[in-house]
């Protein structure tokens, strides 16, 4: 066991996720859950696509250290979120800031419904505007061969 | 028919992103430190744990700021050219020996040849943090005055050193 | 001797295909039927060699053959036999091959089942197939060849990634792969209708089976992928809006509209360009999926061992699919018909908001997932599009679309009133309304989002019901099996929604350091670290806890959770210890050791979330029943065909 132990031990710090991060026993559960919502929209920059609570990677430990402590401070999450930016970019951020590179990113799903129902609009008034079609040449020659067929 | 054609200049558009895209490096963060001053702190030295360093002792000098550790693979791969730089005396390097022991880190300097002016011990990695270090090893390029202007993430290659670095710190120094 | 004989049968699958995409498409030009037989030939031809190379490759496998450089890279002696065969399609190259052969297998089938359609569309279905695979085998031989040599051979494997032993990922890619490639067939039939100008209710009729079953087998695959994860990675997420699972998810969601969409143009006649559109995008966003996971322009947990020369390879492929179809689109679309005719409120409008909605929802998606990387094209800086986005652009286009799809059923086609929607469904939907406002206060947190999905999710299973229930009882037994497929899908749909919403607002957990005795109570079960010790596993060794839970003081069960390292990559996997029950799972893993006697363990309490996948399974079955309706049997297919056709005009 102790040699499994050891083994574990050395993988998991050679894949630098081994760190002295213990999750204390929730000696400030309020806190605990602040620290959690937040590390779960910030983005760990070693492994990517993780979050910080999901990631074990070193630096992900240390930063949740970071945001636990800036917290207990009496920080609010902004000063956290921008002690985070200023080191590391807009990149940490999984929600992405408003700004002019992204209006359109936050604009566009609003944009494409309203776009979407407009032309969905203009397309059922302009068939309203249409009698009941008779059969095109097409068709007819369809079905003719369909009924041969 | 002209209104049937959105479908494919929209996707013309995106072929276009994406064909850039492919030559993009998505895995590579831009240091929001460019052109900023560098952050300040104070550590103790590797070798000579009573001394402190600051960046502060650097102003008026063109420096490089280069994040190793003894555990670090990489930095194995990047130190004979960090060698080299040290021997051609192109700027004086700073090691920044990140979340290390000291012992270890100290043996690794006597087995691999020490490039460095002088290192400092950053064991709980704040500094780093601070420097935005999220990959070992990393280099910054600091001038006269203290801002950074440059910053490379992952180890060294002769090429980055030869046509970045040395032209820049030319340039820095010439200012 | 025998990966070059897999290797053989792959560039002769490559002539085939060269046949199989030409020469049938001559001959309906020059009207030469035994030119146009040639599709179905060389279908079953193509099929059989892919088949052959296949087996090789899997030989390769069960045999150790380290000779091979892809076998070399993914397996070992010590890997379970079961393991070696999901192997096959555990990297870039055999998933790669698996994905032709699941094409050639969708060319096969359709060539079976639809052999009595009109031979001109036929070939040209199987035509545009054989075109297709063209592009995949020769990405296959020129850029990701499993059969390569390694020489010298090594003496011992790689290892399959350990995150990849599981029972889940052995199914989670194949069912993936057949949705995926199962649109090429929906998408080959609009091709093949654009082509011939005959874009009418029969085409819809003829791709909605395939369609469908394209989309059960999808539905079915992110399911398995999602719940894999679940259990697989540790730590109890199943859904990370990563950009591979965008991937997958867009086609799902245009699928979705598309086969709502054939429903209406089979039925109606109408909608014939967008369904047309729809089936175009189905197919080129999973070629899309495919481009984004194999060249490594989005970083990714699932990437691929990345190669920028088969990024642009198969950006050009997909350039050349989608652009041409594009063009024919454009070509062919201003001469459709509008069809039959309806007013503003009816089923079809009613449908046609959802498809909107739909595509709607798979464009900002679209747009999140790329949209980093548009920024860092235009030089503008690098972004992170994550959770928090997708999540907040995708409530609010979900949400009137599920109250929609409550009501549609109730719709007339044609004209509907308010009187066709009986006063029941009035009443559910305020029985709805009171749940979703009471159900979180009783759950003792009362949040917006969990008040809108319980209101949501309450709503598509009541009205869903009443939607089974109306016509009364006694018809119950009348119902065809299309409708009760989508009863069951829509019904899916709901206890889907109440699953993602109990587990977003109402799981909690506990992080410890645990040693023998101690204990941590979460959601009101009692978790006691008894004891830890080693085990042997096959090619893995593992420290496997005993947790005892109680509840109220009275013993429940033991839980195993492991820690494994994997002798070859050295990996350490969590391996967690799930108790699955009907209202909630129990959810504990280990961490990292402490020290000798002392571990980090995470206990989580999940409520209702199992009905996450409960739900897709119930949509998948829905789908399954669907496509399997009496209508669409070949042998009253080509009688009926006629009467579609005229009905739908009438």
């Amino acid at each position: 066991m102790r040699k499994l132990i050891t083994l574990i031990l050395l993988v998991c710090s050679l894949s630098s996720s081994f760190a002295g991060e213990a999750a204390p026993v929730a000696a400030d559960p309020a806190l605990e859950a602040k620290v959690q919502s937040l590390s779960e929209v910030l983005r760990c920059l070693v492994c990517q696509n993780q979050n910080l609570a999901d990631s074990h990677a070193d630096l992900a430990i240390d930063l949740k250290n970071q945001v636990r402590e800036m917290l207990r401070e009496g920080m609010t999450e902004k000063q956290v979120i921008d002690y985070m930016v200023e080191r590391y970019g807009d990149f940490v951020l999984y929600r992405p800031p408003l700004k002019s590179t992204t209006w359109l990113l936050w604009g566009a799903p609003f944009l494409l419904l309203l776009g979407g129902l407009a032309g969905l609009f203009w397309l059922l008034k302009r068939r309203h505007a249409h009698a009941e079609e008779p059969l095109d040449e097409l068709d007819r020659q369809a079905a003719a061969r369909l009924l041969q067929g | 028919m002209r209104r049937f054609l959105i479908p494919l200049a929209i996707f013309i558009v995106l072929i276009a992103f994406l064909a850039v895209g492919l030559r993009l490096k998505p895995r590579e963060v831009p240091s929001p430190f460019i052109g900023k001053p560098a952050p300040a702190f104070v550590l103790s030295q590797l070798h000579q744990p009573a001394s402190n360093f600051s960046p502060v002792d650097m102003v008026g000098q063109v420096w490089l700021l280069n994040v190793w550790a003894s555990w670090c693979v990489s930095c194995r791969q990047e130190h004979p050219i960090l060698m080299d730089l040290a021997r051609h005396n192109v700027a004086p390097i700073i090691g920044l020996d990140y979340k290390d022991e000291r012992e270890p880190a100290k043996a690794w300097l006597a087995e691999h040849g020490d490039p460095y002016r002088l290192s400092i011990w950053d064991r709980e990695g704040r500094v780093g943090i601070d420097y935005g270090v999220y990959g070992v090893p990393e280099t910054f390029v600091i001038d006269k005055s203290g801002v950074v202007r440059m910053k490379h993430i992952g180890p060294l290659t002769q090429t980055v050193v030869s046509e970045k670095i040395i032209p820049l710190v030319k340039e820095l120094n010439g200012a | 001797m025998i990966p070059e004989l897999g290797h053989i049968a792959l560039i002769i699958a490559l002539t085939v295909a060269v046949l199989q995409g030409t020469l049938p498409l001559l001959g309906v030009f020059t009207h030469n039927g035994r030119l146009m037989a040639l599709a179905r030939t060389t279908a079953f031809a193509q099929f059989a060699a892919l088949a052959f190379s296949y087996a090789c490759l899997l030989q390769g496998f069960l045999t150790n053959d380290f000779s091979v450089r892809y076998v070399a890279e993914h397996s070992n002696t010590l890997l379970p036999t079961f393991y070696k065969v999901a192997a096959v399609w555990g990297g870039h190259e055999g998933s790669m091959l698996l994905w032709v052969l699941i094409l050639a297998t969708w060319t096969v089938a359709v060539a079976v089942f639809s052999r009595r359609l009109p031979k001109e569309m036929l070939s040209t279905v199987l035509a545009v197939m054989g075109l297709i695979s063209i592009g995949f085998l020769a990405f296959l031989l020129f850029a990701s060849n499993p059969f390569e040599r390694l020489l010298p051979a090594v003496a011992e494997g790689r290892d399959l990634n350990p995150l990849l032993q599981d029972p889940g990922m052995a199914f989670h890619p194949p069912m993936l792969y057949m949705g995926y490639v199962g649109f090429s067939v929906a998408f080959a039939f609009a091709i093949a209708a654009l082509i011939s100008g005959r874009l009418d209710a029969a085409w819809a009729r003829w791709s909605r089976p395939w369609t469908t079953v394209a989309w059960v087998f999808l539905t079915l695959g992110i399911a398995l992928g999602s719940w894999w994860a679940y259990y697989e990675l540790g730590w109890g997420g199943w859904w990370f809006w990563d950009p591979v699972e965008n991937a997958s998810f867009l086609p799902w969601l245009i699928g979705t509209a598309l086969i709502h969409s054939l429903a209406v143009t089979e039925k109606r006649g109408c909608f014939k360009n967008w369904t047309v559109m729809l089936a175009i995008m189905a197919f080129s966003l999973s070629l899309l999926g495919t481009f984004l996971v194999r060249s490594g322009v989005l970083t990714s947990v699932h990437a691929f061992a990345t190669d920028p020369k088969r990024g642009i390879f198969v950006l050009v492929f997909l350039s050349i699919v989608v652009g041409a179809s594009l063009l024919l689109f454009a070509w062919r679309a201003p001469k459709v018909g509008l069809g039959g005719s309806f007013r503003m409120l009816s089923r079809e409008s009613l449908l046609l908001v959802n498809n909107v909605l739909l595509a709607v929802a798979a464009g900002a998606v679209l747009i999140g997932t790329l949209y980093p990387l548009f920024l860092d094209a235009l030089d503008l800086g690098k972004i992170s599009v994550g959770p928090p986005y997708f999540e907040t652009v995708f409530v609010p286009l979900m949400a009137p679309m599920i109250l929609i799809m409550g009501l549609a059923p109730f719709a007339r086609w044609k004209a509907a009133a308010a009187s066709d929607f009986p006063r029941t469904l009035w009443l559910l939907m305020g029985v709805s309304l009171l749940a979703g406002i009471v159900v979180p206060l009783l759950m003792g947190s009362w949040t917006f989002l969990a008040a809108l999905g319980v209101f949501l999710g309450v709503w598509a299973i009541l009205a869903s019901l009443l939607a089974l229930l109306a016509r009364g009882v006694s018809r119950l037994g009348s119902m065809s099996l299309a409708q009760w497929g989508m009863v069951l899908a829509h019904l899916g749909v709901g206890v889907f929604i109440l699953g993602v919403t109990f587990v977003k607002a109402y799981e909690t957990n506990s992080d410890v350091k645990m040693s023998a005795g101690e204990s941590t109570t979460v959601g009101g079960y009692t978790f006691t670290f008894l004891s830890i010790n080693e085990v042997n596993g096959p090619n893995y060794i593992a420290a496997r806890a005993r947790i005892e839970v109680s509840r109220n003081g009275q013993f429940d069960r033991v839980m195993e959770p492991e820690k494994r390292i994997y002798n070859v990559q050295r990996m350490p996997m969590t391996e967690a210890a799930i108790d699955t029950g009907l209202f909630r799972d129990l959810y504990v893993a280990l961490g990292e050791p402490v020290d000798q006697n002392t571990w980090i363990v995470r206990v989580q309490h999940k409520p209702l979330v199992d009905w996450i996948w409960w739900g897709c399974l119930l949509m998948a079955i829905g789908g399954g029943l669907a496509a399997a309706d009496r209508r669409y049997r070949i042998a009253a297919r080509a009688k009926s065909d006629a009467t579609a056709m005229s009905s739908a005009k009438a």
